[in-house]
Order: C-alpha cells, then sequence, then structure tokens
C-alpha cells in the first residue's frame, strides 16, 4: 500500500537468479524442501482420507469399516431421509447469517475501535474472549437465556414490557436463529482482531494524501480502506466459512437439534450416524455430500482469489 | 487398509487363564460424576483390594454417544479397552465382529445363571457365552409426583391414561404445571414408549419395539399411542423445548409442576434435595402400567485381552460386579435396583423396593417386563435412532398421528 | 483543527455515539460470563428452589474449589480438573509452536519463492480447512495406531499440527503478499539467503499476524473437543474432556454452580493468551508502520 505500488514486482515472485553455483541449487530445491512435509500431510490426511470416505460411501458398513461394496445405495437412503434435507436447509441458511453477520460485526468493531479509543484494550478483550470458552458449558448458559421462562424474555417482562416475546429457541421455525446468534457472539471478536490487524497494516501516507485532496473519512473508508482489506476479508470468510460448516458442538449443547429436529445440522447427522446409530456407510454419504456442496460454493470463489498472483501492493 | 483384520488377528492370540497375578483392567464407561462416580469408584477399590490395577477411562456425554466414538477409534488403532460400558444389542454386534471375550467359567463358577432373570442373561450372552456382565437395572416407566401439588389441586393420583388426562386438566386449572418435560428426542422417546405400553401393553409393545412387526407398527393403537402423546403437549409449560430432566425434576421439587415422567435416576435429584420418598415426592408407576417394568440395563462388555494377567483381572472384576456387596452400594448411590433377584433389599428406599417387587413377579411369570426401545435395550441404536427421529419430530410439529405411524413403520425399515 | 464550533459539537455527539455503541456491544460479550460468574458462588440449593438466573444470596466459592480440586471424576484417583489442566498445557504449546511456525514457513514460501504448482498446492491445503473433522476421526485413530502414538500426547500434537497447517498457512501466506517484494530482492543483492531473510527481515515484520494466528490456534487446540476425546487415553485426556466430564453426567444429579466454575477455569489460559496478544497488536503497529 504504499510507494512499493509503483515499483516493479515482477521479478518478486522470485526464482534465483541463474547463475550455476552449488548454492543455487540448494536455493532452488529450499523452497520446495521446506513445503514437503506439508505436501504429504494434506495428500495423506486430507486426500487419503477423503477418498477413504468416499469409498466407504458405497460399503454397508454400519459399526466398525466394511469392505463390501453396495453401490449407491446410502446416497439413495440418505436422500430418503428428511431429517438430512433439515439439516441441509439448515447449514445453508445458518452459515449465509452467520458469515455475513460476523463479517459485518468484526468490521464495523474494528473500524470503531481503531478511532483512537480509550480502554481500546480491554474493549478489544472484551469482544474477543467468546473465543475462549468451550461451547460444553457456554450452550447451557446461551440455553437458559434464551428459555423464554427464565431468560432475557423473563426479563424484559419483569422490567414492565409484558408482551415481551422471546422465544426462538422453542419455536420450531425460529431455533436455528438461536444458535446463530450464539455462534455470532463466540466468533465475531475474532474477525474484529483480524480486521484491526489489517487496519493497523494499511499505510499512513497513503490516507493523509487522501485527506489533503479533500475526501471524506467516509470515502477514506469507502474507497480506500476497506478495499485494501481483500487479503483480511479472504481468511475470515475461509475461516468462519470452517466454523459453519463444522458447528457440532454448539448446537449440540444449545438445542440439541431440536426442537424436534428443527434446528439440525449435517455434521451433526453425520456423527450420529457415524458413532452412535451404527450407520457408517450412511454417515460417510452424507460426509461426501457435504464435502462436495463446498467444493461447488467455495471452490470459484477461492480460484478468484488465489488467481491474484502478484503481490497487489 | 484392512485393518480390522489386522487387528481381530492381534487380539485373538489372546488366552483365557485363570491366574493370581496382578493385571490390570483398563475400564471405558461414562459414569463421570455425582453419585455415578462414586458407585464406580467402589468397584474400583473392590477390584484393587484383589490385587489388580484399575485404569479409569472415562469420558462422558450424551447417554454414551462420545463413549462409543472413542470405543471405535480404539478398536480400529488395534487397542481396544479391556471393558467398556456397552448397552443392549450393541453388546451383540461387537461379540459378532469377534470382538468379546468369553466369561463363561466365572459364569459357571459363580452361578449366574441362578440369580439372573433369563430376559437379562440372553442380553448379556452371544453364542452362548457370556460376554458382559450386567451392573444393574433401571426402571424406566415411573411417574415422580410431588403430593402437595396434587393436593392443592385437590386430584387422585391417576392411575389409567384417562384419569391422567382428567388429573391433569385439573392441576392445570389450580394454576400448576401438569406436567413437567425436556424436550430432548430421548425423553420424548421415554414418554412416549410408556404411554406405547400403557395403551398396547406388553405384547404390542415388544411385537412393535422388539420385532418390528410391521401390522403392529401400522395398527390403530400405535395411531392411538401417538395421539395420547400428542395429548402430553397440551400439559407442559412453554419452556419445554431442550430442557435437561433434571431441570423438570428441581420443577416438581419445588412444586411448580406436579408430576414427571422419567426413570428411577431422578432420585438423586429428589435425594440431593433432601426429600423423602413417599412423604415429600410419590414414585408410581407410569398410569397404566402397574405389573410392568420396561428395563434399561448398564453393562460391561470384556475385551479380548493379550495378557493372561489382564484376563485374570477382567474376570476378577466380571465377578466382583454380580457380587451382593457391589450390588448393593452401587446401586444405593445409583437410584437403580441390583440385578441378582436374590438380593437383599432390606437396606434400600421404598421406591427401589417398589421396583424390586416388580421386576421379580415380572420375571418370573414372564410377563410385563420389557426392554426400553428409548433407553437402547429393545432395538439396535440404528432403529431406535430412526424412532427417535419420528417421534421428536411428530411431538414438535404438526404432524398427524396417521402421518407418524407411517413415517415410523418407514423409517424403522429403511434402518434395518 | 476544530475551529467552527458547530463541527466541534458534532464531533463530540460522535465520540459520545461511538463509545454508547462501543458500550452495549460490550455488553451483549459480557452476558453470557457475567451470568457463568454469578452462578458459580450461588449454592446448589438456591439454584434447585430457587429460579435458574438469579443473584446470589452469600459469595459461595465452594464450587470454585470443587472444579478445580475435589470433584470426582469418574472412578479417577486425582480429583477435579487439575490433572487434565496439565495435559492441555503439554499439548497445546507444542502444538501452537509448530504449526504456527511450520505455517509462516509455508506462507514465506508460497507467497516469495513461488515455484509451479505452488498455487495449485495452496488450493489444496485451503480446501483442507474445510474437511468435517468427524468424517476423518477413525482412518486418523487407524494411522496413529499403525505410526505408535495413538492415546498419547506426542499424538494428540500432531493431530492439531496436521489439521492446524491449512490455517496457519492460509494467515501468514496472506500476510506476506501485502509485504513490499523489494525487502525482499535488496536482501538477496546483498547476498542473503532463503532462511537469513526469513529470520532477520520477514519474521521481524509478523507481529501482528503471528499474534492472530498464536490466538486462532491457541483458542483452537485449547477448546477441542473431538480429537481431545477421540485420540487421548486415560493419562493424556485434556481439559476440555475433563470438563465435559464433570457437567456431562447421563443419569446422575447436575451441579450447575460447579459446572460454571470449571468452564471458567478451563478458559483461563486462553483469556490470558488474549490479555497478553492485545499488547502485541497495539506494538504490531509500530511495527506495521517502520515496513514498506
Amino acid at each position: 500500500m504504499s510507494e512499493s505500488k509503483t515499483a516493479d514486482l515482477t521479478s518478486v515472485a522470485m526464482t534465483p537468479r541463474r547463475n550455476s553455483r552449488m548454492g543455487d541449487t540448494l536455493a532452488y530445491w529450499m523452497p520446495k524442501l521446506v513445503l514437503s512435509p506439508t505436501l504429504i500431510i494434506v495428500l495423506v490426511f486430507f486426500y487419503g482420507f477423503i477418498l477413504w470416505t468416499g469409498y466407504l460411501s458405497f460399503t454397508n458398513s454400519r459399526m466398525l469399516p466394511s469392505y463390501d461394496l453396495v453401490g449407491w445405495a446410502n446416497y439413495v437412503r440418505l436422500f430418503n431421509n428428511e431429517r438430512w434435507f433439515v439439516s441441509l436447509r439448515n447449514l445453508a441458511v445458518y452459515s449465509v447469517l452467520f458469515i455475513v453477520i460476523c463479517l459485518a460485526i468484526g468490521l464495523s468493531l474494528a473500524i470503531l475501535l481503531d478511532q483512537k479509543i480509550r480502554a481500546e484494550g480491554a474493549l478489544r478483550t472484551i469482544y474477543l474472549y467468546p473465543m475462549a470458552l468451550s461451547f460444553i458449558v457456554t450452550g447451557t448458559v446461551w440455553k437458559w437465556m434464551l428459555n423464554p421462562q427464565v431468560g432475557i424474555e423473563q426479563f424484559v417482562r419483569g422490567l414492565g414490557w409484558e408482551t415481551f416475546r422471546f422465544d426462538w429457541l422453542v419455536d420450531p421455525n425460529f431455533s436455528i436463529y438461536t444458535i446463530v446468534v450464539a455462534a455470532v457472539w463466540q466468533s465475531s471478536g475474532f474477525v474484529m482482531a483480524l480486521f484491526l490487524a489489517g487496519l493497523r497494516g494499511v499505510d499512513d501516507s497513503i490516507i493523509k494524501a487522501a485527506q489533503i485532496d479533500g475526501a471524506s473519512r467516509f470515502m477514506i473508508y469507502t474507497r480506500i480502506i476497506i478495499p485494501s482489506l481483500r487479503p483480511v476479508f479472504f481468511s475470515a470468510f475461509v475461516m468462519l466459512a470452517h466454523i459453519a460448516i463444522k458447528s457440532f458442538d454448539l448446537a449440540l449443547a444449545l438445542t440439541g437439534g431440536g426442537p424436534g429436529v428443527s434446528s439440525d445440522l449435517p455434521a451433526i447427522f453425520m456423527y450420529q450416524m457415524s458413532f452412535t446409530r451404527n450407520q457408517m456407510g450412511l454417515g460417510a454419504a452424507s460426509a461426501m455430500i457435504m464435502l462436495l456442496t463446498v467444493v461447488a460454493i467455495l471452490v470459484p470463489y477461492l480460484y478468484s482469489e488465489l488467481r491474484t498472483k502478484k503481490h497487489e501492493h | 487398509m484392512n485393518f480390522r483384520k489386522s487387528m481381530l488377528t492381534v487380539a485373538l492370540t489372546s488366552s483365557v487363564a485363570f491366574t493370581a497375578q496382578a493385571g490390570e483392567v483398563e475400564v471405558l464407561h461414562w459414569w463421570t460424576s455425582g453419585g455415578e462416580a462414586a458407585a464406580v469408584s467402589v468397584l474400583k477399590s473392590m477390584v484393587e483390594k484383589e490385587g489388580h490395577t484399575w485404569k479409569d477411562f472415562a469420558v462422558a456425554g450424551g447417554g454414551g454417544e462420545n463413549t462409543m466414538t472413542v470405543l471405535r477409534a480404539r478398536a480400529v488403532s488395534g487397542n481396544p479397552p479391556s471393558s467398556a460400558q456397552i448397552k443392549g444389542l450393541e453388546i451383540h454386534e461387537w461379540a459378532d465382529l469377534g470382538f468379546l471375550s468369553s466369561l463363561n467359567d466365572v459364569a459357571e463358577a459363580e452361578g449366574w445363571k441362578d440369580f439372573l432373570p433369563e430376559m437379562v442373561s440372553n442380553i448379556m450372552q452371544f453364542d452362548g457365552e457370556f460376554v458382559a456382565v450386567p451392573v444393574n437395572v433401571h426402571r424406566v416407566n415411573w411417574m415422580w409426583a410431588n403430593p402437595a401439588a396434587f393436593e392443592k389441586a385437590g386430584v387422585e393420583l391417576p392411575t389409567s391414561l384417562d384419569e391422567l388426562w382428567a388429573a391433569a386438566d385439573k392441576l392445570k386449572a389450580a394454576g400448576i404445571i401438569p406436567i413437567a418435560h425436556g424436550g430432548q428426542a430421548w425423553q420424548d422417546a421415554t414418554t412416549f414408549e410408556s404411554i406405547a405400553l400403557s395403551l398396547g401393553g406388553p405384547e404390542f409393545f415388544v411385537k412393535a419395539f422388539v420385532e418390528h412387526d410391521p401390522a403392529a407398527l401400522q395398527s390403530d393403537t400405535m395411531i392411538e399411542a401417538f395421539e395420547q402423546f400428542r395429548k402430553v403437549r397440551d400439559y407442559l409449560d412453554p419452556g419445554f423445548p431442550g430442557r435437561e430432566w433434571n431441570i423438570a425434576t428441581s420443577m416438581v421439587i419445588r412444586g411448580d409442576a406436579a408430576m414427571q415422567f422419567m426413570g428411577d435416576w431422578a432420585k438423586g435429584e429428589f435425594s440431593a434435595a433432601n426429600m423423602q420418598p413417599g412423604t415429600d415426592y410419590l414414585c408410581l408407576p407410569f398410569p397404566g402400567t402397574d405389573d410392568m417394568f420396561t428395563f434399561n440395563i448398564d453393562s460391561l462388555a470384556m475385551f479380548k485381552q493379550r495378557s493372561a494377567e489382564n484376563v485374570a483381572a477382567q474376570n476378577t472384576m466380571a465377578r466382583l460386579v454380580l457380587s451382593p456387596e457391589f450390588q448393593e452400594t452401587f446401586n444405593m448411590n445409583k437410584g437403580s435396583i441390583p440385578v441378582r433377584l436374590d438380593q437383599d433389599m432390606s437396606g434400600f428406599d421404598a421406591c427401589a423396593q417398589a421396583s424390586m417387587d416388580t421386576f421379580k413377579s415380572t420375571s418370573a411369570s414372564g410377563e410385563g417386563l420389557v426392554p426400553s426401545m428409548a433407553h437402547g435395550m429393545s432395538t439396535t441404536s440404528a432403529v431406535q435412532g430412526a424412532i427417535y427421529d419420528v417421534t421428536t419430530t411428530f411431538f414438535n410439529s404438526s404432524m398427524t398421528a396417521q402421518e407418524a405411524t407411517r413415517q415410523l413403520a418407514s423409517a424403522i425399515r429403511a434402518a434395518q | 483543527m476544530n475551529t467552527n464550533p458547530n463541527r466541534r459539537y458534532a464531533d463530540i455527539t460522535g465520540r459520545a455515539l461511538l463509545y454508547a455503541v462501543l458500550g452495549i456491544m460490550a455488553i451483549y460479550y459480557l452476558l453470557p460470563l457475567a451470568l457463568m460468574i454469578v452462578t458459580s458462588f450461588r449454592s446448589m440449593d438456591e439454584i434447585r428452589m430457587g429460579q435458574l438466573i438469579d443473584w446470589p444470596t452469600q459469595l459461595n466459592l465452594d464450587a470454585w474449589r470443587i472444579a478445580w480440586s475435589e470433584a470426582q471424576i469418574g472412578a479417577r484417583s486425582e480429583r477435579g480438573l487439575q490433572p487434565y489442566f496439565i495435559n492441555s498445557m503439554l499439548i497445546t504449546l507444542p502444538a501452537v509452536a509448530i504449526s504456527t511456525l511450520m505455517g509462516a514457513v509455508n506462507g514465506y514460501v508460497l507467497s516469495f519463492w513461488r515455484f509451479r504448482g505452488s498455487n495449485l498446492f495452496f488450493g489444496l491445503l485451503l480446501f483442507g480447512c474445510f474437511l468435517p473433522f468427524q468424517a476423518i476421526l477413525l482412518p486418523h485413530a487407524n494411522v496413529l495406531g499403525r505410526m505408535g502414538i495413538s492415546g498419547s500426547i506426542a499424538g494428540l500434537i500432531f493431530t492439531h499440527v496436521v489439521y492446524g497447517l491449512a490455517f496457519t498457512t492460509l494467515f501468514f501466506r496472506n500476510y506476506y503478499v501485502t509485504l513490499p517484494g523489494e525487502l525482499i530482492k535488496a536482501a538477496q543483492l546483498d547476498g542473503a539467503g532463503f532462511w537469513r531473510i526469513f529470520w532477520r527481515i520477514i519474521l521481524p515484520l509478523s507481529t501482528p499476524i503471528l499474534t492472530v494466528c498464536v490466538i486462532w490456534q491457541f483458542t483452537q487446540v485449547w477448546n477441542d473437543f473431538l480429537f481431545g476425546v477421540t485420540f487421548s487415553d486415560p493419562s493424556s485426556q485434556p481439559v476440555t474432556v475433563g470438563l465435559n466430564n464433570l457437567v456431562n453426567s447421563s443419569t446422575g444429579e447436575r451441579r450447575y454452580n460447579v459446572d460454571m466454575a470449571g468452564a471458567i477455569i478451563a478458559a483461563l489460559p486462553t483469556l490470558l493468551v488474549y490479555v497478553i496478544a492485545g499488547k502485541y497488536f497495539v506494538r504490531g503497529l509500530t511495527a506495521g508502520s517502520v515496513k514498506g
């Protein structure tokens, strides 16, 4: 974001200069050597296991993995299971709301905190701390707060607003939103931290130049600062999508997937089928569908981000 | 990656032998807190007194869900624990895969078949071999009542479903929440199975939840069971969904609610609140299930071991689990009743004694003793899960009883 | 600057509004913790006989003592959360250090030493972020068994490094692409090599992202339950498993005050990291102004 912007960077994504000293051969191989442990991990622990899960989804595995192929039977059963559709729809609603709200709150809080606020340290810690608490117990607290008879509804009514209603937790049509509320509470602080780190990396000279040109504060933010945070948006998005897809403890602790199965999520479905209901084949099939959905939605975004090859600034 | 086979060959090399040498038992269980932890500590000290070591592997959560994940992970890494808390038909599934070791030597020496009800020893055996040892018996079809609440509303304690709804109406009119309920799938299923038992009797119960007879599953009785189950909704407070069972119990303890349908573990909450059975709170069979007993048995299955010392430790533990001393202390701590029909019950409270009387009479006559569906005793976990999904969806939606019955039958078929 | 009184007036209202918004948000974030602290000071009799949410009638510290060192968890001989706590430390510190360092080096290569296929590699790695962990538990257990580290602290460290790498790499790579390329070019002309550039130039500029990465990894590893429960044995169970064992009992009575105290105790190290890390954000600000 500085004078470097104008510099010619084509030679930066560099391979070492081509002269034939020995040190340079090593230098040529060093980056690849450094990445190789990670490469092995990725191939075995990510893609090897995905292949294994894919194979299992075509078997009649029940309590433990078995290798008797049964064709598409598990997928047929999966798509005849109404609970699965409920959980997929919930995942869509939940992840969109969760990601959008977290990004919005996280960015706003970071900008507000960046206004030379007193007690910034304390506020920052307050916004960040929910990440520290595991949902094994915070789920219970949220359950109490959201329960219409002991929590917020009761409290507000006690203040005199007798007709106040906040009973999402016990309403099958709204229960999924309570998971959004609790999840945003937990993760938005971290997004704030990411954006704050990003804001602090923005070069002051450009902002000063814009101020001299008479740009308003709003313009500086929308035209200069926020666009420069693009890599931060990307990190935050990947992180939030990761949390959303894996949301599991939270939903189990808060609603247990209920009332009924109204707030069920694919991760819960998969875990139950694989480990407590002895339908591992079905569980593997649901994992594959989840992965494919993720591929379909995320890969275009990842691709477009990664195509930006050069150093951007 | 055929790890199951390679792991089995390792496990199979174990030899069964009785030696007095000190071995180790690693026990995977989910009795982690409160009275349960105290109860299992008793077994630990008894095993240690016999010279063996106890490696405690406790993993709590959701009625053993996490424990089952851990057990599978340990099994595929080739290193199953020597003993694990496994229930009902799941015991047979593990035995079928060749993981479990036989306890027949101990069983014969101790005469297990003489004092265990046949129904119970059938669950513990696979191919004629004892592979697990029962620890306790919970009765599920209980109704816990606050007598003060009933008195306030001026109603008698219900003994049939009709009386239940009549009493519930009056309680509601008197401003008391008639039924304390926690809207979680297993609690919904617990209430539903009691209603089905009350309406259809043990024979219907077994046909539907053990044999999964399509005629029984789609019968008018099942439709009626769903209709009656729906009625429960009229007598709950709006905050019921997701509530834990013990919060529901504390509603009865405080007198905010009049009754709760829950297994005998609820007793622990009443005791913790210093309430006396018979005066401060009442334990009654679920209306219309007087001479019936829905059982939920905890058991420890034994996994094949490599070293003879560890096998000896396993056998010692199995023997101790069924000893009258352990049965008494464990069950007094946990609220359940001993699994031995010849147990002296004089030290137990009135509820446990009543429970034991029904347990004895039903297992003697062979009628009325039924395995709990809601607690994984009657069917495979796949089918149980399918029934959970249908009952809890029905209870929390406006689905008709006919539709629920149809879905129940098809979900069970799909899961089998 | 504010010569115009109207403008100054608007600024003051703006500031007031700013603080109001920040304050309201702070309440939203603090409410659950406040409720936990309040509940941890109440006695079980108060909770059972009164309202679930209420003020304590007296300050009762029993729950904290019970959770830390007195509660009988299962049939273990050590009591309370104490022993689990130590396990978590032994797992988290190495796992965070290794995965962060590897992430930094990976990010450095992926942004400054690109080669054919390095973008493909990054894409493959990124996609790993979305792997549902529930699906890989059994094959991973099998591999850990084959490596001879199943059930051990080393096994858990390895697991957390493996599944943390995608994120740590992402963080560093995305931070390093915003650094100007001449930094490296100049250093190369001065004859500095791969590692020298990394240690002397890149790493010192990495404070803000190191902070973010350590916060993330520490939180992920410390709060992890799924791996901790599945791949541990009695001697290596982390604190989340201990907490779960303390609070989740199937048919036993529950002690909410102890649950709450236990949850706060289990979260203390992460809270501490956040307080300390906050300071380094500010230092990162000064470091950031140097660059470019």
